[in-house]
């Protein structure tokens, strides 16, 4: 009488959706070392922000005239700087930069304005190409005078894509006052077109489905239908390609930087540290290397867990187990 | 096929106006001013920045100066702010700069991404397909100018290449050969780092519709039917694989103006990218505009070129 259920017991236990796209995740050796390199940076950067603002460890923006240009792990030894702004420890673990700023310091502060530049910018992408992919997407066969809805979104997004999109930025910012809230919303602002073909097309797919016609015939609204319904179907390779997103903004952040446009200080970012370093290449060779590095693997990391990702939310790309 | 090809580009001169209503509104409607660059200089006083501004025709509503601007687009007769030079000329100057630095790097791109994604592709999980991998993620993920940075240092001090300009000073009066000799010598380092993501990006791509391809079925037909290993995969694999890169092409072609501005800042290459770098910094608006609107034509011209190529190729589509 017991003999279906031991038979059920012999199954291996079945896996939710999670589940089992973690576990793929987890054979590809780089993307899950990727990830917890990323998640331990997201550690750093809340402790970094509240060790450079709000409790004062590492100090970024002190200024030591007579401490400039110290190689990494110098030690404090100074006479004529005050005791107070000996740096933590008595050692500037990354060495000093042109004004005797501990560098330690600002890559710590650097680290979670960069990210929160990443983010946010992504952030805004998602949500306007999600909004306009899921319009075009949803209300595509509606007419608005002699155009449907779906022709007009679409049309714009071309017109978007056309822009290249690096010299839009930088006009823009070039114009604009300088701040970082203009940086994160004009990157943002230029890179949603993916997005958007992306959720277009899944809900394309999506919205003839039984699960849909079914939450339409019980009159749910359709705001609900869209973003309780359908957004979470269509959400998975957005997010994958949002991963590369914040990747990609990282990068632009640090090529305005180089020209001048990026955040400005006495916020530091990794790229603006790299930008400023580049000045004291040869006198000063950490100034460069130590941002320009921290960038390569961060990004790097950014793009092996997104490619992973891919790979585990699309069974096309995997290979043979 | 003419039918087609008309259709194509009646939608695209519809789009490139609205493109053209959009940018210029961007770049007019964002605050800074020619007029207000330099704000601190004394001897600028408020009648010779309404003199200016009525010169610029910066006091008319913004579609009255829409329209000054196509008219002075297409008539020739458009100005630089700046210097009073006529845009389209300091346009074709820099263009000419541009273009050999773009085809060669375009050339390095192919001639490399092919190769390296081909063999990743037909060597699965080998060391060479991780190696080559792990290379391109780092080089799309190393911020460019770092990279030409490192490269300069090493580069300098080992092989003597130049890194500044386009020529040497004082070689204006050489022959033609040593002038064209020294012209490829300047060219080689920002060429070959303006090439490098490119190549990445693009042997990813290689790798990934090859691996699609050869587990079709005809590539079995064809090794079923005893035909030599090459055959199968440059005759019916890679054929078939490169119709995608039909379209990639025409989107590299818009790479002339946007994708060059750092690489021309950091080797002092007087190029397309640069000028509108120092347009933007002069709040030079024609300048801004037309080259906004000369990379337009480029991506819609890109688009077309490879939509007709694409029919020509894949005799599947039909119009």
């Amino acid at each position: 009488m017991n003999e279906p259920i031991t038979n059920a017991d012999a199954l291996s236990p079945s896996k939710g959706l999670f589940q089992e796209r973690w576990d793929i995740l987890k054979r590809n050796r780089m993307a899950y070392a990727s990830f917890w390199f990323l998640m331990f940076l997201l550690g750093l950067a809340i402790l970094g922000k509240v060790f450079t603002q709000f409790v004062v460890v590492f100090d970024p923006k002190v200024v030591r005239l007579s401490e400039k240009f110290l190689p990494p792990l110098t030690t404090f030894t100074s006479t004529l700087t005050p005791k107070e702004d000996a740096p933590t420890l008595g050692i500037y673990l990354l060495g000093t930069d042109e004004l005797g700023r501990d560098v330690f310091a600002r890559m710590l502060e650097g680290t979670s304005v960069s990210l929160t530049v990443g983010f946010v910018a992504v952030g805004i992408s998602l949500t306007v190409g999600i909004f306009f992919g899921g319009v075009a997407g949803f209300y595509g066969r509606m007419k608005l005078g002699f155009l449907t809805v779906d022709t007009l979104i679409m049309r714009f997004v071309d017109i978007m894509l056309c822009f290249p999109t690096f010299f839009l930025i930088l006009t823009v910012v070039a114009l604009l006052p300088p701040s970082i809230y203009n940086i994160m919303i004009v990157i943002g602002l230029t890179s949603w077109m993916g997005t958007a073909r992306f959720v277009r097309a899944e809900f394309l797919s999506l919205r003839d489905q039984d699960f849909v016609i079914a939450a339409r015939s019980q009159a749910i609204p359709e705001w609900r239908i869209i973003f309780i319904h359908m957004v979470p179907n269509a959400i998975a390779p957005v997010l994958v390609s949002a991963t590369i997103g914040v990747a990609t903004a990282i990068l632009t952040e640090s090529s305005l930087s180089f020209l001048g446009f990026g955040v400005q200080p006495p916020d530091a970012t990794w790229g603006n540290i790299l930008a400023d370093g580049k000045t004291f290449l040869f006198d000063a060779p950490w100034l460069t290397f130590i941002p320009g590095f921290t960038i390569l693997f961060v990004v790097l990391a950014f793009n092996l867990c997104g490619e992973g990702l891919r790979e585990a939310f699309n069974p096309k790309l995997r290979s043979a187990p | 096929m003419i039918n087609f090809i008309l259709r194509n580009i009646w939608q695209r001169i519809i789009l490139l106006i609205f493109i053209s209503i959009i940018s210029h509104a961007i770049v007019h409607l964002a605050p800074g001013e020619p007029a207000l660059v330099d704000p601190s200089n004394p001897r600028m006083k408020p009648e010779d920045i309404q003199r200016i501004r009525t010169a610029f025709h910066l006091d008319e509503p913004l579609h009255i100066q829409y329209v000054y601007w196509v008219q002075d687009l297409f008539t020739g007769e458009l100005k630089s702010f700046k210097d009073n030079q006529p845009v389209m000329g300091k346009i074709w100057q820099r263009f000419l700069n541009s273009l050999p630095l773009f085809l060669i790097g375009t050339l390095i791109t192919w001639f490399l991404a092919f190769p390296v994604g081909i063999r990743a592709a037909l060597n699965r999980d080998s060391m060479f397909d991780r190696t080559s991998t792990f290379f391109s993620y780092a080089l799309i993920s190393i911020p460019g100018f770092f990279l030409s940075y490192l490269c300069i240092i090493f580069m300098v001090k080992t092989f003597d290449v130049p890194v500044i300009g386009m020529q040497t000073f004082g070689l204006e009066e050489a022959p033609l050969l040593f002038r064209s000799m020294d012209r490829v010598w300047h060219l080689t380092i920002p060429a070959l780092m303006s090439a490098i993501a490119g190549t990445a990006i693009l042997s990813r791509y290689v790798r990934s519709q090859m691996l699609e391809v050869i587990h079709q079925d005809y590539i079995r037909t064809a090794r079923a039917k005893g035909l030599p290993e090459d055959q199968v995969i440059y005759r019916h694999g890679l054929r078939n694989a490169l119709l995608p890169f039909i379209t990639m092409f025409g989107l590299t072609i818009p790479g002339l103006i946007g994708g060059s501005v750092i690489f021309e800042t950091i080797f002092a290459w007087p190029g397309m990218g640069r000028l509108g770098f120092e347009a933007i910094l002069a709040r030079d608006f024609p300048v801004i505009l037309t080259l906004n609107f000369f990379s337009a034509v480029l991506v819609l011209l890109g688009t077309l070129i490879s939509d007709v190529l694409y029919a020509v190729a894949d005799p599947r589509i039909k119009f």
